[in-house]
């Protein structure tokens, strides 16, 4: 019951703030404000409700480790295939469901500032709320197939909130490009579930995880050839998580998001719903872990990631664009912890980077609402007297982010790499060594935000200097909450995800086979590996502080001396240019000819239309014989009658 | 079995309505305002009729239920035989349903003839009705070839300006697949001694001649579906009927090429189909990603809506020929949720067209802003289209791809790869129209639905999310009759030693 409310509570938060968006009546000033504060009050009050229930349900749940499920109806039944729709509450779920509804409701709040003079205030709040219930019901399906439903719900939401501000054609196209490369990931993710369905008969996760050991022998024949069954589910759902999680070749859309407003890149493309692919391959552990090159994959894909996307970060001008890759980055590691059967570490890391990462996005919401809607960062510089609150936040956001203790992060991040280094694998080291560079540059990016930003003289122009301000208490109180979180959450839950009280607090909510170590090995790595992240983080604050305070025309002399380096990395690797090249353009090319030269030319010329304009000229022959002249009938006659007779003959004769 | 004749009611009350209206005498408007509403009450009635069948279908018996039989050519042996099982009823609904809405659709945008359009609608109900119910060889002929009559002359008085080509062409490319059926007919009542269509169901044809008579039936229903090459027709007959034209046209006509797979081909001649299979599966591929792109370069709303059309009709051949439970289920309610989804996306398209009068793309844009009623709507019906959990279109597509996928993984994977496309396209097509800023001059003063309007799309839109969210409760008519249906196949497969790897 309680589980059902925190899911539900946001759909019809949403839902009436719906109605309220259709009941919308510019022209009434006064009845609109009204109108605009009930959408407001009634999704917040449920998110709120909603939140306390969650916290509720993460402490009775971790304590012992429960899981429970609660059905409320079937769904589709069509011979075997049977679905039901069901709620899961286990420990994973209930970690996600704090995150995501405490996330969500500061972000409903600070929405109530931030959007203050947006003319459409009930539409947004009820897509931030439809989103919220999609998520939830994401991380408490009990099934594939409503995992998917909500994967693909939030994508939905996603796209509606990219596009929120619909007058401008690079959100349209942000949002449409974002719900088509998330398709691509759910192609294969849906191709995935399939291939369970044929193994395991059922799409349902106890059923799944129970008869996993079994099948472990099984092959499957696919893309014309015979593999390991389990190998090829993993390889295929994870190709959905990399599409919603935004891993490198299916990242491109995450960048574009950020035309959407900055509240929902906290909430959707930061905190909760990109880290959904995180949280897939933690759910389905016990079929992972039964992959190594499964999860060899994985590893490999976080670790990658982590380091392009950090790359690409340290070239950015564009305020949310840095914390956007950043997040990519981000995702990496929790990946390749992921990959190195670390998984609690990975959810770990979520969370914390759930909470820093919300700080420093509607930290900088509140500098470009200081900044009057101004998002390069080239054009701010020495603003940290005029804001000095946000100021603060996004120091206590980078701070988690670089993992400085005590910060959030740098628990949740060293726990990471210690296990990849734990693992004892190639693809640990790789990931470990990747890691740690992207650690120094993620201080590196995160430091050239700030001085950037907030120091230095300022190049904005008068009339936005006259105008910056401190943000109103509705926003920057939630930064507040989230930044307690960003402080504390490190410390507080380390013994319970992956310290001495892990194997009672995740129950039966995570697999890790005993042959995959790296989690408990990870506390007893050499001095130098766990030192290591803190030492590179400070080294790349360090750099920053050279290259932007002491000398800034450091930068200028660096890009010019390794310029393709630079294009390459400030043209973020030309993933955008490549699939154009490759795939948008040639289909666009291809179903023009199919239509013009398919279907018009050949299907067409030869089929109906061709056949029409034969007929019409045999019938002009035709009637070209009818000359009226009686010579004409005559001497056709004549010759028909000869051979007929002609043929006759032959005939009787041969 | 009822003694009440309801299939036969459910057949002939449009067409008592139709006469009823050809009696009216009068004034032009007031003959007008008249066929309206006795078009409107008729088909009203006959939808609650229809819920009859709904409440009083047993759905533990793959039996044809509500059967009704009379001699009508006694020496040939042919007579009217009408009944229903889990595979025809709900198509029976599916006409119910959308025969009033389309009545509704053309109050106001049916200004000419109004009399001569009504009746119309009302024949075709008949005969779309009476195709489904229909149990009898020649019946079924009748009806199925008749339906065109009407359709013809809907496109070719009341279409656009191409209006007579492509009546020509629908009309033509049917008739072409018709003979041939005909001649496939002639020859199974020749090899079975029956028209009757529930012996023929039992009755095994050489293999020989099931080859035959599945191509002539191929003929004749690959038109109807259709699917690819012979889909051409398709795009201009849609692009030039008026709206409800093209609602029953993409809602219950397309159906008929799928219903007569299931009905004929699979438990008739499953030799024949096993052996085809691999065409249909390589016809239904090239149908989704060919249909695909080509609707990714349309400049014209209709002609757009009209390949996503053949695209999702695709996926229905390619389900049917699965041979599995979850695809043939799949395919059946793939046609449903086309049915309603593809009849509300053509309302959506004649919306704008009765205030603009163009059906270009680039003629609109930033509708948005002065239409959120509109947009929402049409959003709604996007996202069943693209197939989004939570919409009828899921649950066909995800059912078709399992069903699918478990006989033939390439074809499952090239038919997911529509589910991009679609996405694609109808996003793309979305922005362009209801995105951006309302510029166009002639797009100023463009009003949102009116509440007859909102009356047509909400039936839809109930149905739509209904289909979505609890699908049991239409996939439980299907279960036993689709088992039953498999059933046979194997068993006649099994007979003929043919191997066969497939099932539940």
């Amino acid at each position: 019951m309680v589980d059902a409310l925190v899911v539900f509570l946001p759909l019809i938060g949403s839902s009436v703030a719906g109605l309220c968006a259709l009941a919308s009546n510019s022209s009434n000033k006064d009845q609109q404000r009204k109108i605009e504060i009930a959408s407001q009050l009634i999704t917040c009050g449920a998110l709120l409700v909603s939140m306390a229930l969650a916290w509720f349900i993460f402490f009775s749940i971790t304590k012992e480790g429960l899981l429970r499920v609660t059905e409320i109806s079937n769904w589709i039944s069509s011979g075997s295939f049977e679905v039901s729709w069901s709620l899961r509450v286990d420990s994973l779920t209930a970690i996600m469901m704090v995150l995501v509804t405490t996330v969500s409701a500061m972000v409903h709040i600070y929405s109530i500032g931030y959007m203050k003079k947006d003319p459409s205030i009930p539409r947004f709040m009820c897509y931030l709320s439809l989103f919220t219930f999609f998520m939830l019901v994401l991380v408490s399906a009990d099934n594939l197939i409503q995992l998917f439903f909500g994967w693909e719900g939030v994508g939905l939401a996603s796209y509606l909130l990219i596009g929120f501000w619909y007058y401008k054609p690079s959100a349209n196209a942000a949002a449409i490009k974002a719900f088509i490369v998330n398709r691509v990931g759910d192609f294969g993710f849906a191709l995935g579930i399939f291939s369970i369905f044929v193994v395991f008969d059922t799409v349902h996760f106890d059923t799944i995880f129970q008869s996993v050991p079994a099948k472990n022998t099984y092959m499957i024949e696919i893309f014309g050839g015979e593999f390991h069954a389990l190998t090829v589910i993993c390889l295929l759902l994870f190709v959905g998580a990399m599409g919603k999680s935004a891993q490198l070749g299916l990242h491109t859309w995450l960048p574009d998001a950020m035309e959407g407003p900055t509240p929902v890149s906290a909430l959707i493309h930061a905190a909760t719903m990109v880290t959904a692919g995180i949280f897939m391959v933690a759910r389905l552990s016990p079929i992972f872990e039964f992959s190594e090159t499964a999860l060899a994959v994985v590893t490999i894909v976080g670790a990658t990631t982590t380091i392009f996307a950090a790359t690409v970060a340290c070239t950015q001008f564009d305020l949310k664009r840095i914390v956007a890759y950043s997040t990519c980055s981000q995702l990496g590691y929790m990946f390749f912890a992921c990959g190195v059967s670390a998984y609690s570490a990975g959810i770990f890391h979520l969370l914390t980077h759930g909470f820093f990462k919300a700080v420093l996005f509607l930290g900088a919401g509140s500098v470009i609402h200081a900044m009057s809607d101004e998002q390069d960062i080239r054009k701010m510089g020495g603003i940290w007297k005029l804001i000095p609150i946000t100021y603060v936040l996004m120091w206590i956001g980078s701070l988690a982010l670089a993992g400085l203790p005590p910060f959030a992060g740098y628990f949740s991040k060293d726990i990471v790499l210690e296990s990849a280094w734990a693992a004892d694998t190639s693809f640990g080291y790789y990931a470990f060594w990747m890691g740690i560079l992207a650690a120094m540059l993620t201080a590196f990016y995160s430091w050239r935000l700030i001085f950037i930003t907030f120091h230095g003289k300022s190049r904005a122009d008068e009339k936005v200097v006259a105008h910056i301000h401190e943000s109103p208490s509705t926003m920057i109180g939630p930064i507040i909450v989230l930044a307690v979180g960003a402080i504390f959450s490190g410390y507080l839950f380390y013994s319970n995800f992956v310290g001495h009280d892990a194997i009672n607090f995740w129950g039966q909510s995570i697999t890790i086979l005993d042959t995959h170590q790296a989690i408990n090995k990870a506390h007893l790595v050499p001095s130098w590996v766990k030192n290591l992240p803190l030492n590179v983080a400070i080294l790349g604050i360090f750099i920053a502080y050279l290259m932007y305070i002491w000398r800034p025309n450091l930068p200028t002399i660096l890009a010019g001396k390794f310029r393709w380096l630079h294009l390459f990395f400030y043209n973020k690797w030309y993933w955008d240019e490549l699939y154009t090249l490759l795939f948008v353009r040639p289909a666009m090319r291809l179903g023009w000819n199919l239509w013009k030269i398919g279907d018009g030319l050949l299907i067409d010329g030869i089929g109906p239309d061709g056949i029409s304009s034969a007929v019409k000229r045999i019938a002009k022959r035709v009637a070209a014989f009818q000359t009226g002249y009686l010579y004409h009938y005559a001497f056709t006659m004549l010759a028909g009658l000869v051979v007929l007779i002609s043929s006759y003959i032959f005939v009787r004769g041969g | 079995m009822s003694e009440f004749p309801l299939l036969s009611i459910l057949i002939f009350l449009p067409l008592v309505g139709a006469v009823f209206i050809l009696s009216i005498q009068g004034k032009v408007e007031i003959v007008a305002r008249n066929s309206r509403y006795v078009a409107l009450w008729t088909a009203s009635a006959n939808f609650l009729l229809s819920l009859v069948l709904w409440f009083n279908f047993d759905k533990s018996t793959p039996k044809f239920q509500f059967v009704e039989y009379a001699m009508w050519m006694p020496n040939l042996g042919i007579g009217y035989h009408v009944g229903v099982d889990g595979i025809s009823i709900l198509f029976v609904i599916l006409t119910t349903v959308l025969t009033p809405i389309c009545v509704l659709a053309s109050w106001e945008s049916i200004n000419s003839r109004v009399k001569e359009y009504m009746v119309c609608f009302l024949v075709l109900e008949t005969f779309m009705v009476g195709m489904f119910c229909a149990l009898d060889l020649i019946l079924f002929y009748t009806f199925f070839e008749a339906v065109l009559i009407p359709m013809f002359i809907i496109i070719g008085v009341w279409g656009g300006n191409r209006r007579i080509y492509a009546a020509f062409k629908l009309f033509l490319y049917t008739l072409l697949g018709s003979v041939l059926m005909l001649l496939a007919m002639i020859t199974m009542y020749v090899d079975a001694g029956t028209t009757n269509i529930i012996k023929l169901l039992d009755h095994s044809f050489p293999f020989a001649m099931q080859t035959w008579i599945w191509l002539a039936f191929l003929a004749s229903f690959a038109v109807k579906v259709p699917m690819w090459p012979v889909h051409t027709w398709l795009p201009d007959a849609h692009v030039e009927a008026p709206t409800a034209g093209s609602v029953i046209l993409a809602g219950v006509l397309l159906k008929f090429g799928g219903y007569g797979f299931l009905r004929f081909s699979l438990p008739m001649m499953p030799d024949a189909s096993l052996m085809f299979t691999p065409i249909i599966f390589s016809l239904s591929v090239i149908a989704v990603v060919y249909t695909s792109l080509v609707a990714l370069a349309q400049e014209d709303v209709k002609k757009l809506i009209a390949y996503s059309s053949i695209a999702h009709m695709g996926f229905v051949t390619a389900g049917v020929f699965s041979m599995t439970v979850q695809g043939v289920e799949g395919a059946i309610y793939q046609m449903l949720s086309h049915g309603v989804v593809s009849a509300a996306l053509f309302l959506i398209v004649g919306v704008i067209y009765d205030r603009i009068h163009t059906r270009e793309i680039n003629a609109y844009g930033g509708l948005v802003n002065r239409m959120p009623f509109y947009s929402l709507i049409f959003m709604i019906f996007l996202l069943a289209s693209i197939g989004l959990p939570g919409t009828g279109g899921f649950i066909g597509e995800i059912l078709v791809l399992l069903g699918v996928f478990k006989v033939n993984i390439w074809v499952a994977i090239f038919l997911a790869t529509g589910v991009i496309l679609g996405a694609a396209y109808m996003l793309y097509l979305y922005k362009r129209l209801i995105f951006g800023t309302l510029t166009k001059k002639r797009l100023l003063k463009i009003i949102d639905l009116s509440p007859r309007e909102i009356a047509v799309f909400s039936p839809l839109l109930i149905v739509t999310i209904w289909m979505g969210i609890y699908p049991n409760s239409f996939l439980n008519f299907m279960h036993v009759s689709v088992a039953n249906l498999l059933q046979k196949v194997q068993t006649s497969l099994a007979k003929s030693s043919v191997i066969y790897l497939a099932g539940g």
